[in-house]
């Protein structure tokens, strides 16, 4: 049981880390930047989904659909205002801002949606069944699979549409894909938005299950990126697997050694993992060709 | 209300130094560090109530020593121990408070007592619990508290699992922080004085969002009760794991949820968790207490009854620290601290 109910945890919350992460692995890979604030937009899901689900007292499925759309908005805002302006020149600025406009985020979900966490239950979110005298909540089942099926449909989104092979392009080679007419700005807005919309959906699911405050994001965006570095930045489905990873040794850990050890051990593990394979435990070495 | 009996004012020597009459003028600064934000902000938010409540009774009579009016000044330590000693510092230095009232969180308040003790300015706990904030070993000590003391609370805890729930075999499930700390150690003193011991302690953290682990290993450990510690939020997310795993031991907790939302955070199940109150405003009050009810409702238009003084701990508690603080002031007959005019100062009178 104890195991059992550990590894039912563990990747419910792996598979939330996996998508997070998987919003640093997509613009990494298509332009070299990432969004280190990556926690806020996962809070700003949240937040929008409850303002309009629980505040406007709308239906949940156009509550969810206008957050995602409204954290894809974000995406884009954040690539063109704190990442495009400085990697333009060359510039690593984008690291710094990207981190400013997430504590901005913050600060301002801080000041008008108040500064007290607020519960956000799904009716649906808490039923549950027994298993093998176990007990499942639907969430935990829900969390993981959603997790999955986003994944593959960045993998769908990236192989069957415009769009996606235009972001592969860019991946390969942006000069080339530029001279054969590809929009390389779009693109990379493209994958900014994408990674924020994952980020977006990470915070809708995880709400039910923790609250809805302005830095809720904040530690799963730390984490998220220990998974990314720890699955290796060029694999999309390597990184959502060290999420996967992450949460079930966190949760393992804790049912078997018990939670003082649970934080320690966890980075100890990635720093000796990291250690012995430097590209992280599915990437590959980046060829530079001189 | 009651005086508490930990803290009682007796006569204190005061040397007759004349009080000048521009001094007479000079406002009392009374400095409040606390979460005004995240999910301690309506512990905060009480704690400033009562407070101002008590600041504008005192005010109306004239203030204390001859004239002289109080004024909170307030900071936000967002529930932080590193924001909590800057906005302290920054009180004490830069606005020169005479007395420093702390918060709701044992971690913060435990950063600020040395700085207190170093620079001699008495610090007044109406909320956070934790035994070391005024057995912390400083001599002289300026750290005093209108509030619960963990290693007697720990004890009502025992006492309540016992009597209620008839437990024999409680697990602990304490936030991973000084304040879960000391509530482990009170509460094995308590389980060890009765020849017992707990079936488990587990630690989480204050963002743990999935707290199952930890409580499957109570369960298996055959835990028939929990002592749970924590603030609102996690305590929340203890309940709504429990709720998870299908599992509803008994719940005896310290007084944690009663910082906030509580029954919103933790759902449906938060009405099966017993936590301590040292006071509240429902049934027959004091003549003190009717007072400071009537004069919420005036101040506080949210306020219509007893149910709308949430948390009523740190309202009230908060209120009666001010009027103990306010009599300490006009017993020593002076705001200087030791090395000012008055061989009497604040701190002794409180201590008297």
């Amino acid at each position: 049981m104890l195991v059992t109910s550990a590894i039912i945890s563990g990747l419910g919350l792996g598979s939330m880390y996996g998508l997070l992460a998987l919003g640093f692995q997509v613009t990494y890979s298509v332009s070299g930047t990432v969004n280190f604030a990556q926690g806020s937009a996962m809070m700003l899901g949240a937040v929008f989904a409850y303002t309009f689900a629980v505040t406007l007292a709308w239906p949940l499925v156009p509550a969810v659909v206008l957050a995602l759309a409204l954290c894809a908005l974000y995406g884009a805002l954040v690539e063109l205002v704190a990442v495009r302006p400085f990697a333009k020149h060359g510039s690593n600025a984008w690291l710094m801002a990207t981190v400013a406009l997430g504590i901005l985020a913050d600060n301002t979900v801080l000041f008008t949606f108040g500064k007290e966490p607020r519960g956000f239950a799904m009716p649906w979110a808490t039923g549950s069944f027994q298993l093998l005298e176990i007990n499942f909540s639907l969430l935990q089942v829900a969390i993981p699979v959603v997790g999955l099926a986003l994944a593959a449909g960045l993998h769908l989104f990236s192989r069957r549409t415009r769009l996606g092979k235009a972001m592969l392009a860019v991946v390969q080679n942006a000069d080339a894909a530029r001279l054969m007419g590809i929009n390389v700005p779009l693109a990379i807005s493209a994958s900014y938005a994408a990674s924020t919309v994952f980020a977006g959906a990470a915070g809708i699911m995880i709400a039910p299950l923790f609250n809805v405050h302005s830095d809720m994001g904040t530690l799963f965006g730390l984490k998220a990126f220990a998974v990314a570095i720890l699955g290796g930045m060029g694999s999309a489905w390597g990184v959502m697997l060290a999420g996967l990873m992450f949460g079930l040794t966190e949760s393992l850990i804790t049912a078997l050694l018990g939670s003082a050890y649970t934080q320690i051990l966890t980075f100890a593990l990635v720093i000796v993992a990291l250690a012995l394979m430097p590209n992280g435990l599915f990437g590959r070495a980046a060829v530079k060709k001189v | 209300m009651k005086r508490r009996n930990f803290v009682a004012l007796a006569v204190a020597t005061v040397l007759a130094f004349p009080v000048l009459p521009a001094a007479a003028q000079e406002t009392i600064k009374i400095g409040l560090v606390t979460a005004l934000s995240g999910q301690s902000a309506r512990a905060g938010e009480a704690i400033t109530r009562g407070l101002t409540i008590a600041i504008d009774e005192l005010n109306a009579k004239g203030g204390v020593l001859k004239g002289r009016k109080f004024e909170l000044v307030r900071r936000d330590d967002e529930a932080t121990p590193a924001k909590g000693v800057i906005a302290a510092r920054e009180l004490i230095f830069k606005e020169k408070v005479a007395v420093l009232f702390g918060g709701l969180d044992t971690p913060v308040s435990l950063a600020i007592v040395p700085i207190i003790n170093q620079e001699k300015l008495p610090f007044m706990g109406p909320w956070a619990a934790g035994t070391p904030i005024t057995q912390n070993g400083a001599n002289p000590n300026f750290a005093f508290r209108v509030s619960a003391v963990d290693e007697i609370v720990n004890l009502a805890m025992l006492q309540y699992a016992q009597k209620t729930f008839n437990a024999k075999n409680c697990g602990m499930i304490l936030v991973n922080n000084p304040w879960g700390e000391s509530n482990e150690k009170g509460l094995l003193a308590a389980l060890s004085a009765k020849g017992m011991k707990p079936a488990g302690i587990e630690k989480f953290e204050g963002n743990d969002v999935d707290v199952v682990p930890q409580l499957t290993r109570l369960k298996t450990a055959g835990a028939d009760c929990l002592f749970l510690v924590g603030n609102v939020g996690p305590s929340s997310q203890v309940v709504k794991s429990l709720e998870r795993m299908g599992w509803k031991p008994p719940i005896v907790s310290h007084w944690g949820p009663a910082g906030g939302r509580f029954t919103e955070l933790a759902g449906p199940n938060a009405k099966d968790v017993h936590f301590i109150q040292t006071y509240s405003f429902f049934g027959k009050q004091t003549r003190v207490g009717e007072k400071v009810m009537k004069a919420l409702m005036a101040k506080y238009p949210d306020i219509k009854g007893p149910g709308d003084v949430t948390p009523a701990v740190g309202v009230a508690n908060a209120y009666d620290a001010m009027m103990l603080t306010a009599m300490a002031i006009e017993k020593a007959g002076s705001t200087a601290g030791p090395s000012g005019p008055s061989s009497s100062t604040t701190r002794s009178s409180l201590w008297a």
